[in-house]
Parts: C-alpha cells; structure tokens; sequence
C-alpha cells in the first residue's frame, strides 16, 4: 500500500505525517493525532458526527481522504475553545441543554459554527436546514436550534 | 412544584446546568472507541451473506497472509472452550460463532484480529466461506404453519417454530362480554420492526491480564454489573471468576435498550484476548449495528373493544404474533417473554380484559429490545390508542369525547386494571384538557371542517397513554434470577463534599446532574459539590443498570434513601455537638437545629467535619451509607398528546404542523432536563410513525440495512415540540417521582397516526400501519380518487 507525507494544520497546530492513500480523514484525526472529539456514527456519510471543518467549510471527515487535507486548514471541536474561553456556541448548547449523549455535539458544533460565520441572525428554518446533514438521536433538536439561536445573539453583541 | 432549594444548593425542581457537559462540548467525553491502551490489538468480524444457510467450511489461509492480521478465530476455536453458544437473557441460547449454519443475514461467522483497523478489515474480505443455503422462514405466519421448516435444528426436541404462549386476563369474562356488547371493533395492526440506532454504535476492550488473571472490559452497555455476572456465569469454566472480571462502561453515545444485551462481538474479543494475552478492540460499523444488533418491537396485533352504543368500552381482547428472529433474544425481565404488554387496557376503565402473545422463530436477527421504553409498552400504547379511534369513527363520535368517558377516574387511584397491575396515580382529564386547551382543540376541529370542504387533507390526532415504569418489585422482577432493584452508595467527606456512586449508567440521560440534586434536596450539600459516578463494576454498587426510565423510580429512590441514612446519623452527631437529644432536633435543608433555638444549629457541613474529627463516644467515624432500593410497586407516569397534521395531496407527504404534550411524571428533579428527555422521545415517536422501517425480502435479505434506507428524522422533519406539564406525584416513590425517559417515545406514534387516519377517515380510512410513508399515504389518496 503507497504511503505518503502529508502536512495538515489542525486547530493552528501543524502536523507532519504519514499516511496509506486510502487513509480516512477522520481516522488521522482520531487514531493518529488522538484528538477524538470528532466522532464516527455510520459509513454512509449521513449521520455528521464527524463534521469538521477543512479550510472554513464544514465536510464529513469519513468522506475525506487524509491526503486531500494535505496543506490545508483543520477545524475540529478541540479548537472551539480560544484561551480557556468557551466559543459561545459551546455556551449555548451547555445553557440550552442542546446535548444529552454528547456523540454528535462535536459535528453539531462545528456545522453551526460554519453558519453563524455565513449568516450572523439564522431564523429557526436555516438552522434546521443547516443541520439536516447532523443526526441527533438524543435531544429532538429543539434545544439545538435554541442554542445555536442563544449564539447568535451573543457574538452579535461581542461584534 | 416550588424548589425547596435555593439556587446555589440546586435541589430538586431547579433546572440546574448539566454537570456533565463540560467535557462533551470541548471534544473531551470518553467513549469507548476514544480509549487505546497499550499493545491493543483490533477485531473485525466476517458476517454471513445469507439468512439461513449451512457453513461447509471455512478458509482462513490467505486471511492470515494479509500484513497485520495475526488470528482469525472461528466457531470451531471458541467450541474448544465450548464458548460457541451462550445463553440469552430469556433462558434461550445464541451462537456466539457458528459451527453447522448460519441463522440470519449478517450474522457473525469469524473473526479477525488484526495489527489495525484497516488491517483487520482486509482480512475480514481475504476469509473464504463456502455456503450452502437453506429455505428461509421470513414471515412468522408462515412459520407456525405445519410444513414449516424446523429452524432450531440444534434444539433437540423442538419441533415447531413457537417460542412460547403467554397469556394474561380473563378468557371466558372477556368473551361473554363480547358476545353481549353493543358494539364491537377489530383492527389488525403491525409495530414494524425497527432500530434504536443510537449514533454511538456497539463496541468494546477487552483486556485480559494473564499475570493477575484479571479481565477488564471497556464496553458500551446499559447494564455493566450484570455484564460482569453474566460472564462469570457463562465463562467460569474457562477460568473468568466475578472477583477478577471488572466492566467499565466509559461514555455512552446513546442506548435506548440497544446496549442491554449481551452481542456475540464482546465475547468474541474476551475469548480472543484472554487466548492472546493482549487487549483486542472491536467497533462495530452502522451496517453491522443496523443489521446484526437486537431490533426491536416487530409485533403483529390484533386488537379487539366491546363496547355500550353511548361509548363505554367494556371488554379489551388483544392477539399477538411476535416476530424474535432465530432465537428469544429479548431483554425482558425473566418471568415476562412479552414485556409489560398488558398494560394494554392503558388508560382507560376497562372490565374485562384478555391478552395473548405467541413469540416465534424465524430468519432475522434475534432481539425483542426496548427502543426507548420499557419493555414492549410502546406495542401496547400503539394498539390500544389506535383501536379506540377506530371505536371512536365507528360510534361517531370525537375522539377526545370517548376518552374521557372511558378515562380511569382520579379518585379510583390507586387503580387495580382487569390485566393486574395496580396503576399508582394519575388525573387522566386534566392532561388532556390541557392538552386540548394548549392546541386549541375545538377550533382545530373547526378548520379541519372548512378545509375538508375546501377538499384539503387536516388531521387533529390524540394519544391519551400511560406508562408502566421502574423495574421493579423483587417478587415479580428480576433478570436470570437477580432482583431488579438498584442501588446507591453515598459518602459524605470531611470537608462536606460528597460522593455518590449508583448501580445505574447515563447514556445521554445526565445522572450525573440529577443524582447529584436528588442528594442536595436531601441533605443540603450542594449539588455542584456531589461527584456521581457510576458504571465501573469495581467502584459502583450492584444494580441492574439504566433502561426502560429505571434510573430515576429505582436508582433515584436508593440515592434518597441513602442520604436519609446519612440525615439520621448525621442527627446523632448534632445532638452531641450542640449537646441536646435528638428529639430536639429539628432539620431544615442543610442544617439541625433546637427546637425554639434556631441560633443553636450545625450544618451538614460542620456535622460532616465532625464525623472523622469529633463523633461521639461509642459511634463508628464517618459518614457513609449504602441503600438498595426494592420498590414496592411499578410507577405510571401518563399524559395526553395531541398531534396536528396537513397532508400534501400531490405526494402523500405527512407534515406535523403542531405537535403538543402534556406529561405528568410525578415530581420533577430537573425540568430542563425532563423536557429535554420529552423532545427526545418525541423525536424517536416519530420516528416510526412515518419514517424507520427494517423489513426483509422473501430471502431473508435486509432491506433498510444502512442509514441510505433507513431513516432516521433530521431537524428538518422534527417538528418544534411542545410541552406541558401535569404533576400527580407517585404515592409510593420516597421522591414522588416516576421516571420520564421513554413516555414521549411510547405516547406520540398513535397520536400521529390518529392524526393521519383523521385526515383521512371522511374517505373512509380506518387505519393505517406505521410507518407512515409518503408512498403508503400516496397509494390511499391514489385509490380513494383524491391525488393531485
Ligand atoms: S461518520 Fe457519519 S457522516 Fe461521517
Ligand atoms: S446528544 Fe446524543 S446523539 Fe445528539
């Protein structure tokens, strides 16, 4: 199997590794750099647990090989976080209760931080359109929508 | 109910902020596919194409040339250890690897282990089996009929496909009652088989210490303590003894019922570390879940009401045929092969009542789970719902109308059912006139007739349900013989702290959070300062683990009843520091103090420092205490939901327009919580009302195998929920609590199909089964004449 050297910079962190082609990108997140924030819940590209973002555009990392991320930006959910200081998504999902499991909150993050950069005031249909590509077995999604919205509001005043 | 609490101490009735989400939303939660330990090895398993079919053989040699793969063990490895069957929770056997055939598509024929995923998955594609398929038994009619090919050849003298009869009520009184009834209804209905499908799939570490021969399994279970006496059970004779197995149930990214049982998978990767001498993980995939995992419901009913012309039901008589798969693989307790069916006379006043169930072998994979509600409720709540509307349209009369007639009567509490269960409390009218209230019932009723005129598809549905919860009672419940109580074990620390450890395990349900208030409502330490913990065998008490809404009735009641210990000793130590007797003391949350003297008093806090600093002669030190929670009867929590729905003419599309509900689960320990739990289950109520289906060709192939056909709902299809309460609190719970966990899920799929048969019923619809899917309703519109 051909291998080959990838650099990917993930939260800002550059990394240099080696990988066999087919090599998901998920997996390089997981298996190899161990930031297991992101997540796996199916093989067909439905359920978004995995969703993180390649240069700013949310993509589902099993459908991504790790060599198609080579010299390119990384988002996942361990970034979020700026100086022990919550995005405020993350405060929104804590305070609106938008998790119960937590399996999809990582992909769930990420998709919506990707909509709140595209769209400052989402209504509550944009939301659910944003996210229909994120599976959510636990909470209905009605605190997610609440969260997302709780989010909003407040980088609209930190702006 | 108002918080006895203040804020800070956040006892029962706040909507205190999860304590477990910290970790979930900066990527830091651990679940089991998250932990790697040293050496670890990876399993992958090879499964069958067909449904039935015998192995002629096995070949592993290019599997074991692929780079990385080291082992691949077979049925005929684990028959030396005679670890190639294993008994199933209903005193059934399941192949954990078969020997002579296989018994359902994508059952687990070998298994692979491997230097790394990637490795042990290429090795899973070099394994050659050679197969020679048999007839395949598919529909559970066909598989009582007498020329039926005999699955279980392996059972020596079985000689049908029937697993067993069961039965509750009173024949010849129902009967009678029929036979005298004014009117009477009947109404076939199938409860699809379907898939919990929790987005965290099955998986484990088993991790065998040939040194200390000790086994450590890292594993996604509801039920980690009775995981542990389950594999000393089955495997004491190869050498595994309770003392040295410990289960760790790390973070669990969803249960639902579909973490109960015991997958061939787990034990499979113990055989192959405890050969190996090294851990060996296995994660299954979404297929492998979808297709291989315990299903659930799969029920085929038929559901009778004898009833007076003024619409009092009399009698109740119900049939079933369920479908198990190739063996009773379900995750009942012991002595009910079909769960708590009988609660089926539901809410209402029912005299006479008579059930029957006949579970039956066939090609598909074993199971009979919960999906998010206790034990088969959810098939009863589903029948009886649905064939009061068919009474209702066959009377003429409003549904909401024939309800209340029929409701069991607030003061008949507690309320014993014609099936034998003795229901706790309820107020049935008032959560339905809420309900009504909230949507705005008689002007839906309104609209629905001016659009009907307008030749517009409305429905207005209603699903009054009640819940049977909090497994449960030793005389009546246990699993293989151990009593479904649950346990908790508080300490108190010096400085105040505490920490509670219980028998249960979260799977998204945030114990950590409401065990921690159920313990400040009692002793007044704050629940920010109570650690919870629990599913780690070698920390935890005994408990028989979280499902079917058991935490909060049985776990919850111990955590209380554990700190009420703590309180009376506690009271002890107060005494001797304020130097007064007991009987003077009186408490308040928080604190003891003299009665007359409120000056006088120390905090649980002060007491605490003083149980390992200053107790009184003659007391042990310390502050500590364990309670095992027996309780006295089962809890029913209930509500009324009401559904409002617009059918698209053109593509026979369901759109939920509103969606209202009213619960009452007793005294709630944290509303955000609860509803949260509510908008989840209804989520997972609509679910099999218009979308989750598994259903399988006449070969026995799965159709609806992967999340491309089978669907779950998006944000997209869910409606905004909205949810009320009513609080009738349990007379027996030392909380009045009664659990919440699975009631939106039981409660909503026959409001929603009461809704659709609504919209339909002026042109003569009388039922349709779920799913509810564009296509079916499409096929009605098409036939009735009214498609665009
Ligand atoms: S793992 Fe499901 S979409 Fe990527
Ligand atoms: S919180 Fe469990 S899947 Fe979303």
């Amino acid at each position: 199997m051909a291998t080959h050297d990838i650099r990917v910079t993930v939260n800002g962190t550059a990394y240099d590794a080696q990988v066999e082609s087919r090599l998901l990108l998920v997996h390089l997140l997981r298996d190899q750099l161990r930031l297991t924030g992101t997540h796996i819940g199916c093989d067909t590209t439905h359920c978004g647990a995995c969703t993180v973002l390649l240069d700013g555009q949310p993509v589902k990392s099993c459908t991504v090989l790790a060599v198609q991320a080579d010299g390119r930006q990384i988002s996942t959910v361990e970034g979020l976080e700026k100086d022990g200081k919550l995005h405020p998504l993350q405060e929104g999902f804590w305070e609106k209760h938008g998790l119960q499991c937590g399996y999809c909150t990582p992909g769930m993050l990420m998709t919506t931080c990707a909509l709140l950069t595209r769209s400052k005031n989402p209504s509550e249909a944009e939301i659910r359109e944003a996210i229909s590509g994120n599976l959510c077995r636990c909470t209905g999604y009605n605190n997610i929508v609440k969260a997302v919205q709780f989010a909003a509001e407040r980088l609209g005043k930190e702006a | 109910m108002q918080p006895r609490t203040t804020p800070e101490v956040g006892g029962m009735g706040h909507s205190m902020k999860r304590k477990e989400d910290p970790r979930f939303i900066r990527g830091k939660g651990n679940y089991v596919d998250d932990i790697v330990l040293p050496g670890m090895l990876w399993m992958d398993i090879v499964r069958s194409p067909f449904a039935h079919a015998k192995i002629k053989s096995i070949n592993t040699e290019k599997a074991l040339k692929v780079p990385g793969v080291l082992a691949v063990i077979t049925g005929e490895t684990l028959a030396k250890y005679n670890l190639h069957w294993m008994p199933t929770l209903m005193s059934d056997t399941q192949m954990v690897l078969p020997t002579e055939k296989v018994m359902y598509q994508a059952q687990e024929v070998a298994a692979v282990i491997a230097t790394s995923r990637y490795a042990a998955a290429d090795g899973v594609d070099a394994v050659e089996v050679d197969y020679e398929p048999l007839p395949v038994v598919v529909d559970p009619f066909k598989a009582l009929e007498p020329n039926a090919p005999v699955l279980r050849t392996d059972k020596k003298d079985k000689k049908d496909n029937r697993i067993f009869h069961w039965e509750a009520g009173d024949r010849a009184g129902t009967e009678k009652a029929f036979a005298e009834a004014e009117v009477t209804v009947k109404q076939d209905l199938y409860i699809p088989r379907i898939h919990v499908a929790s987005i965290e799939t099955c998986g484990c570490i088993a991790d065998f210490d040939r040194v200390n021969g000790k086994l450590t399994v890292y594993m996604t279970t509801q039920a980690p303590h009775a995981i542990r006496t389950v594999f000393a059970l089955v495997a004491g004779h190869v050498g595994l003894s309770e003392e040295r197995i410990r289960i760790v149930s790390p973070d669990i990214g969803g249960g639902f019922g579909g973490k109960v049982p015991v997958y061939p998978g787990y034990v499979i990767a113990v055989a192959a570390s405890v050969v190996i001498g090294k851990p060996v993980k296995w994660i299954e995939d979404r297929m492998e879940n979808l297709q291989a995992d315990s299903f659930a419901r799969d029920y085929h009913i038929t559901a009778e009401l004898a009833a007076k012309k003024d619409g009092t039901i009399t009698a109740l008589r119900m049939k079933t045929l369920a479908d198990h798969g190739y063996t009773d693989a379900a995750a009942n307790p012991s002595k009910f092969p079909a769960g708590l069916f009988s609660i089926c006379t539901g809410s209402y006043d029912v005299k006479k009542a008579f059930v029957e169930v006949d579970g039956v072998y066939t090609n598909k994979p074993p199971g009979g789970i919960a999906y998010r509600c206790s034990f088969r409720v959810t098939e009863a709540v589903h029948a009886i719902e649905r064939v009061t509307d068919v009474l209702a349209q066959q009377l003429k009369m409003d549904p909401a109308e024939l309800r209340m007639k029929n409701f069991i009567p607030k003061e008949k509490f507690p309320y014993k059912s014609a099936l034998g269960w003795e229901y706790d409390s309820g107020d049935y009218p008032a959560a339905l006139r809420l309900a009504m209230d909230k949507i705005g019932y008689h002007a839906l009723r309104k609209e629905q007739a001016e659009k009907r005129a307008r030749g517009e598809l409305m429905g207005i549905g209603i699903s009054s349900f009640t819940e049977i919860l909090g497994a449960g009672p030793s005389k009546q419940f246990d699993i293989l013989g151990i009593k479904m109580f649950d346990s908790c074990e508080l300490r108190i620390h010096p400085t105040g702290k505490a920490i509670a450890r219980f028998g249960t395990k979260s799977q998204g349900q945030g114990h950590e959070t409401t065990y921690a208030q159920i313990i400040a409502e009692e002793l007044g330490i704050p629940a920010s300062a109570v650690q919870v913990e629990e599913g780690d065998t070698d920390t935890a008490p005994y408990g028989l683990g979280t499902y079917a809404s058991r935490s909060t009735p049985v776990a919850g009641a111990a955590g209380a009843l554990a700190a009420r210990k703590i309180r009376e000793k506690a009271k002890k130590i107060a005494a001797h520091l304020l130097e007064a007797s007991e009987e003077d003391l009186v408490w308040e949350t928080g604190k003891f103090s003299v009665k007359g003297a409120p000056s006088r008093s120390k905090t649980i806090q002060e007491i605490a420092f003083a149980a390992y600093t200053n107790h009184p002669p003659g007391m042990e030190a310390g502050l500590e205490a364990v309670n095992y929670y027996d309780p006295p009867n089962l809890t029913f929590p209930f509500g009324s939901y009401i559904c409002v729905v617009d059918i698209d003419r053109g593509t026979g599309m369901v759109k939920i327009r509103r969606f209202v509900a009213v619960d009452d689960c007793g005294n709630i320990i944290n509303p955000m919580i609860v509803d949260g739990q509510i908008h989840g289950g209804l989520t997972m109520g609509m679910a099999p009302a218009l979308l989750e289906e598994i259903s399988y060709d006449e070969n026995g192939n799965i159709q609806g195998g992967s999340f491309m056909d089978y669907l779950l709902p998006t944000a997209v299809e869910s409606p905004s929920w909205e949810t009320y309460k009513t609080v009738t609190p349990s007379p027996h719970h030392p909380l009045g609590a009664k659990g919440v966990g699975e009631s939106a899920t039981v409660g909503a799929p026959p409001a929603i199909a009461n809704a659709v048969v609504d919209a339909l019923a002026h042109l003569g619809v009388k039922h349709v089964d779920i799913p509810i899917t564009p296509e079916k309703v499409w096929r009605i519109l098409k036939e009735k004449g009214v498609a665009e």
